[in-house]
């Protein structure tokens, strides 16, 4: 084994320009790819969090509060449509509010109770009930807003959607790409060995003792290139991590994440991401190897 | 690795029946040979240029396949083994390459024990078998020193000493004294006479009569893709392929006979 990694080292080092060109764009790859992989997880994050929110919201007016919240909930209990209602007061609201953004004082400076709004959260028996209760609330008494839910998740999916479908296309012409460098590089590599492989078929070299050399070099490409990439990505997380989570901090999954980034969850997933990166990687720089080995060499 | 038919070890280390070659001119390279080298046997194969003497080397590691006959060698058939296996075969008959086939960006240390790499051995095991072959080609001070450092006659032993330290069934060589002093040629022959010994049967391509007559071998003489003489010592051995080809019939007859009693 010590021999086979010297003898990649060798390789590698014998022609950097190539084998930069290869670790290059393997680092594009799982850079791009990696950046796709946790927007879409992220988004799916967001839609998971709205699809178990209640249905529908009613703000009330900034006068308007637990009086006119019990009269609708009388309402809307006489339709038997209705599963389940709660009311949110202005004081509630507030600590919500201060649990999501304990991270950043400023925002707590500037908010008060009185600015937020008291509010309801109904949820249907069955959600076709949802357009029936609708008017009902937008007529009832200190009423200022309602929010449908199922708006935020249709438009979360859709975006949801069209990221994972760009990013996956984008991936795989990207993996496409990294395979066929990988291809170009190690048959240059054959190419300028094929002395020294046909002296070592001629000695009795087994096709695997010849193939290895070439594999381990296509998985090293793989894996640094992955694991560059997988640095990059740690890097943006811990630098936009105070974004993220003053932006989306009530969703669990992010706090969970993102709210200790020394957590033993956030380590695991952190750890489970670059153990997966870098074996794809490895997967990827080898089968490159194997076709260039096939389509080259001839046993 | 597929066995081929003939069975009986007795009948030699390497046979050759009825083989010829032609590389699609008039011309056959060779032409109907048959000849058989027991186990451990020493010989001398001779001729002149373009007698064919590199051509049945090639045939014996199959780098070339025969356009006709049967190539037998450690019980084998080696026309029927398959491309895939082709290194089973290598390890079993290791060669002297006459443009010698070093690694130039390996030292001599490397180059041995690529010979062993190959067969999978332990670094423990590769590094006693390079020191135990460089005693053997008296080389052990050039260990670190890179082909291009060596003489010629240097180069010639680390080849050799590359293709014993596998410990082949076979030694093929292919001029392993061509331009050198007869001191250092005669040194060569003393090294593959050691391998001899050791159980190895041993071929060596030569054009150097001078040491042909003073080892008294066996000696195949080529001309004109033919075997035309097999001497020992002198003494004429067979008449041509007379010889063979009545025991090549007499083994198929045995083996038809092994067969029914099966």
């Amino acid at each position: 084994m010590k021999k086979k990694t010297s003898s990649v080292w060798t390789h590698i080092r014998r022609s950097p320009y190539q084998s930069f060109a290869a670790v290059l764009t393997m680092f594009i790859t799982f850079l791009l790819t990696g950046i796709f992989l946790l927007t879409t997880s992220l988004s799916f994050a967001i839609l998971q969090y709205f699809e178990s929110k209640p249905q529908l919201t009613v703000f009330f007016m900034e006068k308007a509060g637990k009086a006119e919240a019990d009269a609708l909930t009388i309402t809307l209990d006489a339709t038997e449509k209705v599963a389940s209602t709660k009311f949110v007061s202005k004081e509630e609201a507030l600590a919500i509010y201060k649990e999501q953004n304990k991270n950043d004082p400023l925002l707590l400076e500037m908010v008060t109770a009185d600015i937020l709004p008291a509010s309801l959260e109904v949820t249907a028996k069955d959600p076709r009930y949802l357009a029936e209760l609708e008017p009902i609330m937008k007529q009832a008494d200190g009423v200022e807003e309602v929010v449908f839910q199922k708006d935020v998740v249709d438009s979360l999916l859709s975006w949801t959607n069209a990221i994972r479908n760009v990013g996956g296309v984008l991936a795989i012409l990207l993996a496409m790409d990294s395979l066929l460098i990988i291809m170009t590089v190690i048959g240059m590599k054959i190419a300028l060995k094929k002395e020294e492989i046909d002296i070592l078929k001629l000695i009795g070299a087994s096709p695997w003792y010849i193939r290895m050399p070439f594999i381990l070099e296509g998985g090293v490409y793989g894996v640094t290139g992955a694991f560059a990439a997988w640095i990059v990505i740690m890097a943006l997380v811990v630098g936009f991590r105070a974004h993220i989570v003053s932006f989306l901090g009530a969703i669990p999954v992010i706090q969970t994440v993102l709210g200790d980034m020394l957590s033993t969850t956030s380590l695991l997933i952190s750890g489970g991401f670059l153990v997966s990166m870098v074996l794809f990687g490895f997967l990827l720089g080898a089968v490159g190897s194997l076709v260039s080995l096939g389509r080259y060499i001839k046993f | 690795m597929a066995h081929g038919c003939w069975t009986d070890r007795s009948f030699g280390m390497i046979q050759l029946i009825h083989v010829s070659k032609d590389y699609g001119s008039e011309k056959k390279a060779l032409s109907d040979i048959s000849v058989e080298i027991p186990d451990g046997d020493f010989v001398f194969l001779i001729g002149p240029t373009g007698a064919g003497k590199t051509t049945l080397l090639r045939l014996l590691t199959r780098e070339l396949l025969p356009t006709e006959g049967q190539i037998i060698i450690d019980d084998e058939d080696i026309s029927l083994v398959p491309e895939s296996q082709l290194f089973l075969l290598r390890r079993k008959v290791g060669m002297v390459f006459q443009d010698l086939k070093l690694l130039m960006d390996r030292t001599v240390a490397e180059n041995i024990a690529v010979g062993m790499e190959v067969l999978g051995k332990s670094e423990e095991e590769i590094e006693k078998g390079v020191v135990d072959v460089l005693g053997l080609v008296e080389l052990a001070d050039k260990a670190n020193f890179f082909p291009v450092q060596l003489s010629q006659g240097e180069k010639q032993r680390i080849a050799l000493a590359r293709a014993i330290v596998a410990g082949p069934k076979v030694l093929l060589a292919d001029e392993p004294t061509g331009n050198l002093d007869p001191e250092t040629s005669e040194d060569i022959l003393e090294i593959l006479q050691e391998v001899n010994k050791m159980g190895t049967t041993v071929l060596v391509v030569t054009h150097n009569s001078l040491l042909v007559d003073a080892h008294k071998k066996r000696t195949l003489t080529m001309k004109e893709g033919e075997i035309v003489s097999d001497e020992t010592k002198g003494k004429y051995r067979f008449t041509k392929r007379a010889h063979h080809t009545k025991k090549h019939e007499e083994h198929k007859e045995e083996r038809k006979e092994h067969e029914k009693e099966d």
